[in-house]
C-alpha cells in the first residue's frame, strides 16, 4: 500500500480550478457557435436545406496538348456535348426520362440503366446519359428544353488526336479513374468519372497533362435554376507536352508498314530522342476518351496481334544476325580473333549431335569477318561464338545496354534476356552447354531482346559508343508557351570498346548495305552511305526445315520475324533506325525498306544539304520516288 | 481479490447515470439518421448495441479491479498496444493500403484507439512518483516524450490524423497538469512551434487540402468545402426546436459527409435543434466536470493522473468534434463521445470511463 499523503494532493487544487474554467470557456464557446448557426442564421440555413438547394457544377480543366517536336499538334481538345438527367428531377416528372430517350433514339431501360449505375452519389447530382451527341441531337434537345425539366446539357472538353491511329503507343490513352487510382493517388482532385492517363505519354506525363479542374457551388431555385453562385474555381488549363517525334518521319514509318505487324524506333543517335515510334497493329486512342465500350475492347484484347502492346518497348524477340554485331565485337575486343581470321562455311556446321546451318544452302566457302558480316554469315559466327564463349559474348551484350530496360519513360517496358553460365545455372539449376553457344552467337536461343534496346545498340555503334538514355518528351510548356520542364540528353555510359573495333564494325555495317552481295542492300540509297544489319529471328524450330522458297507456304505464325538496323549517314549518323517486321520472313527483304523509307525521308528534311550534296535531286519528293522506285528494281 | 462492500456504497451511479444516458441519446441518434439507408448486413444501430453491451462488461470489470494494480501492468499494456499498431501497419503494408483494423474471430478493432488508454495509462504511470520542488525538467520528461512519439509516429504512418493530434494534446494537458518548470514550458513550446512545419510533411496530400481548405473554403468548393458548408446547413436548419425524429433532411438525403462519425453532431442538430444540441452540450459539461473532480479528489497521484488523463482525452474529442460540425475547426476526423458510430472507440470510451469508476469509487479507501 502506498502511503497516504493528503497533503500532496492539494498541489492539484490549482490546476483543477484552472481545467474548470478553461473547459466552460470551451463550452461557452460551442454555445456560442450553436446559438449562432441555429438562432441567428437558422431561417437561412433551413431555407438551403429545404430541397437542398446547393448544387455542384464541375468545370474540368483542358488537358494539355501534345505536340510534336515542331511543335505541331498531336493531341488536343474539342468541345463535346453531354446529356445529364438529375434524377431527384425526375421524381417529380417521370415522363421525361421517355422524352429524352425518344430525343436521343434510346430505349428507357437504357436509360434507367445509366440513371442507376452510379450507386454512392451526392443527391442532385446529375448522372450523364450520353457523351458526344451530334448537333441535330444537341438541337433537338435544346428546343425541348423548356418541357424537359431535370435535363442538363453540358459542354465538356474531350480529348481528340489529329492523326488518328498515328503514333497511338507513344502518344497512350485516358480511361475513367478507377478506385485504386483514386484510394492511392496523391492528388485528391481527382473524382468518379475524371478521365485520367492510363498508358503511354498521356499516363506518365499525367502530372502535367491534367491541369487543375474548376466548378462552382451554385445555389437553384425549386425548379432547378440557378440563382445565384456561391463560390466558384475557375479550371486552369494543364501543361503542354513537346515530344521528341517528328510528324513526318512517324507518317512516312507508319505507312512504310502498310499492313505488316511489328515495330520501329527510329531516334537521334546524338542525343537520345527518338524520332518516330511505331507498334502495329495500332489502335484508336478516340475511342478511350469517349468510354470504349465493351465490344470494342474486347476486340482490342482479344485481338492475336496484341493491338494494345508497344511492341517497340513491350515486344522481346530474339534478335537473330542482328547480335552479330556483338559476337564481332566479343571476338575482336578479346583478341580472339582479328580482322583477319578466317573461317570456311560449307552451308552446315556439324556440332555435338546437331547440323547448325547457315542461311546459304552450299555456304559462303572461306572468309573473313568483313564478309562474315556483310554476308551475314551463319556458320562463321558460330566458330567465332564457340571460341569466345557465352560468357565474354553476354558482356559485350550488356555493355550495349542488353539485358535491361533503357529507362525510357513509358510504362510497361520489359528487360529482353542475356543467357550466360550463371543465368542459367540460377534459373535452370543445370549447366551451360556449348550447343548453346552456337545458337547464340548468331542471336538465337534464349536470348531476347525489345525493338528500342536494338535501336540503342545501333546508336551506340554510330555514335561511337555512347548509351543515351532514349527519350521521347523534349519538354513541357505551359499555355502561354514558356517552358517549364527541359529534358536534356543524358548520356548513361559509354561501351568499353576501342575505337579500332568499332570503326571496323562500322565500315562492315556500311558493307551490308552498300557492297555487292550485302545482306541490307534494300536500304541502300544514293544519296547518303547506309549502314545496317539484317536480322532474321526464328519463331519456331520447324522454321530451319522448310526448304527455301517454301516460306510462302508457310502458315504466317511460323514465319521468321524480320529485323533491320541501321543509321545515316554513316560518315556523320543523325538517324539511328530499329525495324522488326513480326513474321515478316528475311529481315533484308522485309524491314530494311521500312528503314530505308525513314531515313530517307528524316534526312531529305534535316539534312538537305549533305543529302543534295552527294548527287539527289534537292529535297523534291518525285525525285526521291524515283530513287526509290530505282532501287527495288 | 475481495469486492468490498466499501466499493458500492461509494460506486459513482451518476456518473454511470450519465454515461448511460448519452450512450442511449447516441443509439436513438444513429437509428434516426440510419434508419432510412439500404445497408447490406446488420444495420448501424444494432452493431453499436452490441458494441455498447461488450463495452459496457469490459467498464465495469475495469473499474471493479482496483487502479494500483494497473501501475505493475501500464507498461506492458503500452507495450501490447504498440505492437498491435505495428502489426496492423505491416499487414497494411503488405496489402499496400491503408489499414487501421486488427481481426479476432468475428470482430475487428482499432488498434489506435487501444492505443489512447494505454498511453494514458503508461503517461500516469510515469508522472505517479512526484517531482522534484521545482517541477520536472526537460531531461526527466525525455521518457514521456518517447512514449507520445513512438504511437504517434505510427498512427501517422497509417495515416489517422485525428488520434495523433488526440495524443499530442492528451500529453500536453497531462504535462500542465503534474508540475513541469516555468523554463521547461516555454522551451517546449519553441520547440513545437520549429517542429510544427516537420509534422506537415508527414501528413499525406489529402489531409494537407483539408486543413488548407479550412482556412480558404472557396478552394474546393466541390471537395471539402462542400462538406462545411453542408454541415453548417444541417445544423443551421435545425434551428430552436430542430426538424424531429428521423426528419433530418440533410443526413436523410446523404448530403452530410460521414454522417455516423465526424458529423453526427451536425445530424443530432439538425433532427432536435439548438434545445437537443444544449441538453448534448450540457451532459457532455457535466461528464467533463464530474471527471476534474474525480481526479482533484483521488487520494494518489496514480490514481489522480489517470483521471484527469482521461477526461482530457474525452474533452478534446467532444471539443473537436463539435467545432468540426460548426466550421470552426478543420475535418480532421475526430469521432465523438458516446454519439459517433464506431465499436471501437466505443469500448475505448467505455474502457475510459471505467477507469474514471474505479478511481471515483476508491477516493475514500486507503
Amino acid at each position: 500500500m502506498m502511503e497516504l499523503n493528503t497533503q500532496r494532493m492539494e498541489e492539484f487544487k490549482g490546476r483543477y480550478k484552472c481545467s474548470v474554467v478553461f473547459v466552460g470557456s470551451a463550452f461557452l464557446l460551442i454555445i456560442i457557435g450553436l446559438w449562432y448557426f441555429q438562432v441567428i442564421k437558422g431561417s437561412e440555413l433551413r431555407r438551403l436545406s429545404e430541397n437542398n438547394r446547393i448544387r455542384i457544377l464541375e468545370n474540368p480543366a483542358d488537358r494539355g496538348m501534345l505536340l510534336d517536336r515542331k511543335e505541331r499538334i498531336v493531341a488536343q481538345n474539342r468541345p463535346s456535348f453531354e446529356v445529364y438527367l438529375v434524377p431527384e428531377d425526375l421524381k417529380a416528372n417521370p415522363e421525361v426520362s421517355a422524352q429524352v430517350g425518344e430525343l436521343l433514339g434510346m430505349g428507357e431501360n437504357e436509360i434507367k440503366e445509366r440513371l442507376q449505375s452510379i450507386k454512392k452519389r451526392p443527391p442532385f447530382k446529375p448522372v450523364k446519359i450520353r457523351s458526344d451527341i451530334d448537333w441535330n441531337e444537341l438541337a433537338l434537345l435544346e428546343t425541348n428544353r423548356v418541357h424537359l425539366p431535370g435535363l442538363i446539357v453540358d459542354v465538356r472538353p474531350k480529348r481528340a488526336y489529329n492523326y488518328g491511329e498515328l503514333a497511338s503507343h507513344l502518344i497512350g490513352y485516358l480511361g475513367e479513374v478507377d478506385e485504386n487510382e483514386l484510394k492511392g493517388s496523391k492528388d485528391i482532385s481527382y473524382r468518379m468519372g475524371t478521365l485520367i492517363g492510363k498508358y503511354g505519354i498521356e499516363y506518365r506525363w499525367e502530372s502535367d497533362l491534367k491541369g487543375v479542374d474548376g466548378g462552382k457551388q451554385i445555389e437553384v431555385d425549386a425548379l432547378g435554376r440557378e440563382v445565384k453562385p456561391l463560390r466558384s474555381v475557375e479550371p486552369f488549363p494543364g501543361n503542354n507536352v513537346v515530344l521528341t517525334i517528328d510528324l513526318d518521319v512517324q507518317m512516312v514509318a507508319e505507312e512504310a508498314f502498310q499492313d505488316k505487324n511489328g515495330a520501329l524506333i527510329a531516334l537521334n543517335p546524338k542525343n537520345g530522342r527518338i524520332l518516330a515510334m511505331v507498334s502495329k497493329p495500332s489502335f484508336d486512342p478516340a475511342l478511350f476518351a469517349r468510354n470504349i465500350l465493351p465490344e470494342e475492347w474486347r476486340s482490342l484484347v482479344e485481338n492475336p496481334f496484341h493491338p494494345l502492346q508497344n511492341k517497340g518497348i513491350q515486344g522481346q524477340y530474339p534478335p537473330g544476325s542482328v547480335f552479330k554485331i556483338i559476337t564481332a565485337i566479343a571476338g575482336l575486343e578479346s583478341g580472339i580473333i582479328t580482322p583477319d581470321t578466317q573461317f570456311n562455311c560449307s552451308g552446315v556446321f556439324p556440332y555435338g549431335n546437331r547440323d547448325f546451318r547457315c542461311y546459304k544452302e552450299g555456304g559462303h566457302g572461306t572468309l573473313s569477318l568483313h564478309r562474315a558480316l556483310v554476308e551475314s554469315c551463319d556458320v562463321f559466327f558460330y566458330q567465332v561464338g564457340l571460341k569466345v564463349g557465352v560468357d565474354r559474348i553476354a558482356h559485350y551484350a550488356n555493355e550495349f545496354g542488353l539485358g535491361r530496360k533503357t529507362g525510357v519513360l513509358l510504362p510497361h517496358e520489359k528487360a529482353g534476356i542475356v543467357p550466360s553460365t550463371s543465368w542459367k545455372k540460377k534459373l535452370m539449376g543445370v549447366p551451360w552447354y556449348s550447343g548453346e553457344t552456337v545458337s547464340l552467337s548468331v542471336g538465337q536461343g534464349y536470348l531476347s531482346t525489345t525493338p528500342i534496346q536494338l535501336a540503342m545498340l545501333i546508336s551506340a555503334v554510330a555514335n561511337g559508343g555512347k548509351l543515351y538514355l532514349p527519350q521521347a518528351v523534349e519538354k513541357v510548356e505551359n499555355i502561354y508557351g514558356k517552358t517549364l520542364k527541359e529534358y536534356a540528353p543524358v548520356e548513361m555510359g559509354r561501351v568499353n570498346v576501342s575505337e579500332k573495333t568499332l570503326s571496323f564494325v562500322q565500315e562492315a555495317l556500311v558493307g551490308a548495305v552498300n557492297e555487292p552481295h550485302g545482306t541490307g542492300w534494300a536500304a541502300a540509297l544514293k544519296g547518303a552511305k547506309v549502314a545496317g544489319k539484317t536480322g532474321t529471328a526464328q519463331v519456331v524450330k520447324m522454321a530451319k526445315d522448310f526448304k527455301k522458297g517454301d516460306t510462302a507456304r508457310m502458315p504466317l505464325r511460323f514465319r521468321d520475324h524480320a529485323w533491320f538496323v541501321a543509321y545515316a549517314p554513316s560518315e556523320d549518323p543523325v538517324i539511328a533506325v530499329a525495324v522488326l517486321v513480326e513474321h515478316g520472313g528475311f529481315g533484308g527483304a522485309a524491314s530494311a525498306p521500312i528503314a530505308k523509307k525513314v531515313i530517307e525521308k528524316f534526312l531529305s528534311l534535316e539534312a538537305p544539304s549533305t543529302y543534295q550534296m552527294a548527287g539527289s535531286a534537292p529535297g523534291a519528293p518525285e525525285g526521291v520516288k524515283k530513287l526509290e522506285t530505282n532501287e527495288q528494281e | 481479490m475481495m469486492i468490498d462492500r466499501r466499493l458500492l456504497i461509494h460506486f459513482d451511479w451518476t456518473l454511470l447515470g450519465m454515461t448511460l444516458i448519452i450512450a442511449s441519446i447516441g443509439i436513438l441518434n444513429l437509428y434516426s439518421i440510419t434508419a432510412g439507408e439500404e445497408v447490406s448486413g446488420t444495420p448501424f444501430y444494432l452493431k453499436q448495441i452490441l458494441w455498447l453491451f461488450i463495452g459496457l462488461t469490459l467498464m465495469v470489470a475495469i473499474a471493479f479491479v482496483e487502479y494500483r494494480y494497473y501501475l505493475d501492468f501500464a507498461y506492458i499494456v503500452y507495450a501490447v498496444a504498440l505492437i498491435l499498431l505495428l502489426g496492423v501497419l505491416g499487414y497494411g503494408i503488405m496489402t499496400s493500403g491503408a489499414q487501421r483494423w486488427v481481426r479476432i474471430g468475428g470482430f475487428s478493432f482499432q488498434p489506435s484507439e487501444f492505443v489512447k488508454i494505454s498511453f494514458i495509462l503508461a503517461l500516469a504511470r510515469f508522472f505517479q512518483r512526484p517531482p522534484h520542488r521545482e517541477g520536472y525538467s526537460l531531461r526527466n520528461l525525455a521518457l514521456p516524450f518517447i512514449l507520445l512519439f513512438l504511437p504517434m509516429g505510427l498512427i501517422l504512418k497509417q495515416p489517422d490524423l485525428g488520434t495523433a493530434i488526440i495524443l499530442l494534446l492528451v500529453f500536453f494537458s497531462v504535462l500542465l497538469f503534474v508540475k513541469v518548470r516555468w523554463s521547461s514550458l516555454l522551451t517546449l513550446v519553441f520547440a513545437g512551434a520549429a517542429v510544427l512545419p516537420l509534422l506537415w510533411t508527414f501528413l499525406k496530400e489529402y489531409q494537407k487540402k483539408r486543413i488548407i481548405t479550412f482556412f480558404n473554403p472557396d478552394l474546393d468548393p466541390l471537395g471539402a468545402g462542400y462538406h462545411l458548408i453542408q454541415s453548417k446547413i444541417a445544423l443551421g436548419s435545425g434551428g430552436i426546436i430542430g426538424k424531429g425524429f428521423m426528419k433530418g433532411t440533410q443526413s436523410k438525403l446523404g448530403f452530410l459527409p460521414e454522417q455516423q462519425t465526424d458529423f453526427i453532431f451536425a445530424a443530432l442538430g439538425e433532427e432536435w435543434g439548438l434545445i437537443g444540441a444544449l441538453v448534448v452540450v450540457g451532459l457532455y459539461l457535466t461528464l467533463i466536470l464530474w471527471g476534474l473532480r474525480i481526479a482533484v479528489n483521488s487520494k494518489d497521484r496514480f490514481g489522480a493522473i489517470l483521471a484527469f488523463g482521461v477526461v482530457a482525452m474525452l474533452f478534446w474529442h467532444i471539443f473537436i468534434n463539435i467545432c468540426m460540425a460548426l466550421g470552426l475547426m478543420p475535418v480532421v476526423g475526430i469521432p465523438l463521445p458516446l454519439l459517433s458510430y464506431g465499436g471501437s472507440f466505443l469500448v475505448c470510451t467505455l474502457l475510459g470511463i471505467g477507469i474514471l469508476l474505479n478511481v471515483s469509487m476508491r477516493r475514500y479507501l486507503f
